[in-house]
């Protein structure tokens, strides 16, 4: 299953389930990163890092490496 | 019928609250809570900090319908109750009552009327604790055609709800109203999702566990069975299940708490999270007609944001910022300068000469002008961050420089003080709290007094000019170099630290942060917070600097006998033929003064010390009065060399006297290595009270200042012991 960081930019992606340390999956399971929520990448940050993602009509900047932990289903 | 429906008809009043109703503000962040616990409270509005830690609070008065007054707290935003940082048990205790805070008898959480689903989350965790809660609909302009019915959210949410505007103060006098209703009322536990069989054994065994002042009975007067629940439930998530240990070591559970969560089976953290998504995700979403219009944010993202054009104009914003530091603040510092040495001139006119108009005049004048003259660059650093805060680009900051900062285990919002510490540490560290993280926060701290402070440049000046041969082109040069020095010896030692030191080692917490609409600053609430820092520093870090400065003034000052042998100056002066004899004589006398002084003997106490960098006990004088603040090191020689106090770094008579001076042996004292050599020693130590006394205000603790004088101080050495002895044995002398 790819991870968010693997899914082209502007793509529509929907999560599956977040990996990682204790407190970070709760962390974005409490910002609302939960299974069948929509995600999406808008911008990449000048530097190649961190993303800007989309995720219930908010936007958020994550890293590289965090947004690995996502796993999503690419629509 | 709703309980929503149930409060807007004026069920019969259960309960009173005795005395003055305690309520707490709560929300996540970027919602506009400030802004409305502005406009509900006006100008009775405290800005303090928590003990034992910075995080500021603000505490208000708030009028009820009828006159009641009640107390309102506002709380960091946060997006959730489970504490995951001494910032975040902030909020928590005070929903609580814990740790000292009074239990809230009503709690209004801000619902950004853009994020409804998002904040509500925060919204259940309250309303499973027992809270009585009032949601403020803020934003609600902003969302426009987006913003969810207000009568049909408090339908579902089970709680009054009030659309504000606070801008306008549309809607407060209904939320005052709310709150007075909703102080009448019975508390009940709200849980919109049901544990699982095993989830339920663990929260009542981690439930027995609970600490007296903890249990529903105790803070609500009435036993709660579903509150207590959610606090054993609030343990279970944020303590680590196999060793007990917190997610965050300054997370305040009680050793039986921890116990009972290690002794019952590792819970699933997802259920909870998960249930109450789910349980938004079902009802929320009906209530949204549309998705929030962010195409003008979109629109300014695209060129802020951009790949070029984003660089340029954050290269742009940075820049206004730094020269605002550097020189709009220069008049203003100089202004207050002048004002106290005029001052400190009547005084002396007035009382004459004596230790007392010393002691008032240099002692204590000095010494506030000493704390006054950071406030310029204080009060323009956060009119700028408070503007770029406000209008969301703070947030930008951090995500165009993360990769760079998180290269050397910094913040990506650790960039705005490090730029600010070329101008000068003290803002610069008080600038370090719009990091959220308090490792972040003390890391930035560390490093930041390594940058080129503007105190660093008289010194840096004299001793180029002075000691260091060649054309304006090499002496450019090596300033330039001086500052390059400074901004790697700072990522450096943030990246060896973060590896090394363990409280600043870095934590896998996500660098998640959210990246608010653009909205207009609010010019009242910039202003309000300008203050605010303002004079928190004056009271909290402005003592201490006066303190310190009229105890180095003593050092330098005590004792005033002329040591054995010396000339009868008084008779000299009394005879001199003229004014410049005279003024000579006195400074002669002064030097003799300053070498004779506590702080003199120290400057020759330490001279074995800085012998191998290749200063001698003059240079060790000027050290010690260098403590006060770098740039003093100039006037200090200038006592020592007999060419007045006055001497600035620009002074040909101090420049000469520093390039002609002799050590013991006949040779020349000052070469240019040893000029390299006390750069080095300047750029790395740390002479600086006020900025000790900063971070051991926003440290709330001697521990740090302590740490970070040592380190500096011994990296100084080092570096400047190399720097001389290297070269020497490389045949510079």
């Amino acid at each position: 299953m790819p991870t968010l960081a693997e899914i082209p930019l502007g793509r529509p992606a929907e999560v599956r389930a977040v990996d990682g340390p204790r407190a970070f999956r709760r962390r974005l399971l409490e910002m609302g990163l939960v299974p069948g929520t929509p995600v999406r990448i808008v911008t990449v940050a000048p530097l190649g890092d961190p993303l800007r993602i989309e995720v219930r009509g908010g936007q958020w900047s994550i890293r590289r490496a965090e947004a690995a932990q996502i796993q999503v289903d690419a629509k | 019928m709703t309980e929503a429906a149930c409060h807007a008809s004026g069920a019969a009043p259960t309960v009173t609250v005795p005395g003055r109703p305690q309520l707490v503000l709560a929300g996540n962040p970027n919602v506009g809570k400030t802004t409305l616990f502005n406009a509900l409270t006006g100008l009775s509005a405290k800005v303090s900090n928590y003990p034992g830690i910075t995080v500021e609070t603000a505490r208000g008065e708030l009028v009820l319908p009828g006159g009641r007054i009640a107390d309102l707290h506002d709380l960091p935003g946060t997006y959730s109750t489970n504490a995951r940082s001494a910032e975040e048990q902030i909020a928590l205790d005070a929903l609580l009552g814990l740790d000292g805070a009074a239990t809230p008898d009503a709690v209004i959480v801000c619902l950004d009327a853009t994020q409804v689903a998002r904040a509500a989350y925060l919204l259940l965790q309250i309303q499973e604790l027992g809270a009585r809660c009032i949601v403020a609909l803020t934003m609600f302009d902003e969302a426009g055609v987006a913003a969810p019915d207000p009568r049909a959210l408090a339908d579902v949410l089970g709680c009054e709800v009030v659309a504000v505007t606070a801008r306008t103060r549309v809607g407060l006098d209904d939320l005052r109203a709310a709150v007075d209703r909703v102080l009448h009322t019975e508390r009940s536990a709200t849980w919109r999702w049901q544990p699982g069989e095993a989830l339920r054994e663990r929260l009542t065994a981690v439930r027995a566990a609970l600490p007296e002042p903890w249990a529903s009975t105790t803070r609500y007067g009435a036993a709660l069975p579903a509150a207590d629940d959610a606090i054993a439930l609030w343990a279970l998530t944020c303590v680590e299940p196999r060793t007990g240990g917190a997610d965050d070591d300054e997370l305040d559970v009680p050793a039986t708490v921890r116990a009972a969560v290690v002794a019952a089976p590792p819970p699933s953290d997802d259920e909870a999270v998960l249930g109450r998504w789910a349980w938004l995700d079902r009802e929320i979403p009906p209530l949204l007609s549309r998705a929030p219009d962010r195409s003008r944010t979109e629109r300014i993202d695209r060129v802020l944001l951009h790949r070029v054009a984003g660089f340029i104009s954050f290269i742009g914003v940075m820049t206004v910022l730094f020269m605002s530091l550097f020189w709009w603040a220069a008049p203003l510092m100089d202004a207050i300068d002048q004002a106290f040495k005029w001052g400190g001139a009547q005084f002396e006119a007035v009382l004459g000469d004596g230790v007392f108009t010393d002691f008032l005049v240099q002692g204590v004048i000095g010494g506030v002008g000493a704390v006054m003259v950071f406030l310029p660059q204080i009060l323009l650093l956060f009119l700028f961050l408070g503007f770029l805060e406000d209008c969301g680009y703070l947030a930008r900051v951090a995500y165009l420089m993360d990769r760079i900062m998180r290269s050397m285990n910094l913040h990506g919002r650790a960039f705005v003080p490090m730029l600010s510490g070329f101008a000068c540490a003290v803002p610069a560290i008080m600038a370090t709290r719009t990091m959220e993280r308090r490792r972040d926060r003390i890391l930035t701290m560390m490093v930041v007094p390594l940058m080129t402070c503007s105190a660093r440049l008289p010194v840096y000046t004299l001793v180029i000019g002075a000691l260091i041969p060649g054309s304006r082109w090499v002496q450019g040069l090596l300033m330039v170099a001086m500052y390059l020095f400074s901004v790697v010896t700072a990522l450096v030692a943030a990246w060896v630290m973060s590896k090394t030191v363990k409280p600043l080692k870095a934590k896998r917490l996500p660098f998640v942060i959210e990246l608010p609409p653009y909205r207009f600053p609010r010019i009242g609430g910039v202003l309000r917070m300008m203050w605010g820092k303002s004079s928190l520093f004056l009271r909290e870090a402005g003592t201490v600097i006066l303190a310190c400065s009229i105890a180095l003034w003593a050092l330098l000052y005590f004792p005033r006998e002329m040591p054995e042998g010396s000339r009868d100056y008084d008779a000299l002066v009394a005879q001199a033929p003229s004014a410049e004899a005279k003024a000579e004589l006195l400074a002669e006398k002064q030097a003799i003064q300053l070498e004779n002084s506590y702080g003199g003997r120290l400057g020759h106490a330490i001279e074995p010390a800085i012998r191998p960098l290749g200063f001698d006990w003059k240079i060790g004088i000027g050290i010690v009065g260098a403590f006060a603040a770098r740039e003093v090191f100039v006037s200090t020689l200038g006592i020592v060399y007999a060419v007045g106090s006055d001497a600035d770094e620009g002074s040909a008579p101090l420049r000469n006297a520093l390039h002609d001076a002799k050590s013991a042996d006949g040779k020349r004292a000052y070469t240019p290595l040893v000029g390299l050599s006390l750069m080095i020693f300047f750029a790395l130590a740390c002479q600086c009270m006020s900025t000790l006394a900063v971070i051991k205000r926003e440290s709330r603790s001697w521990r740090w200042p302590l740490f970070l004088f040592t380190y500096m101080t011994v990296l100084a050495w080092v570096v400047s012991f190399c720097v001389y002895q290297g070269g020497r044995l490389l045949g510079f002398s």
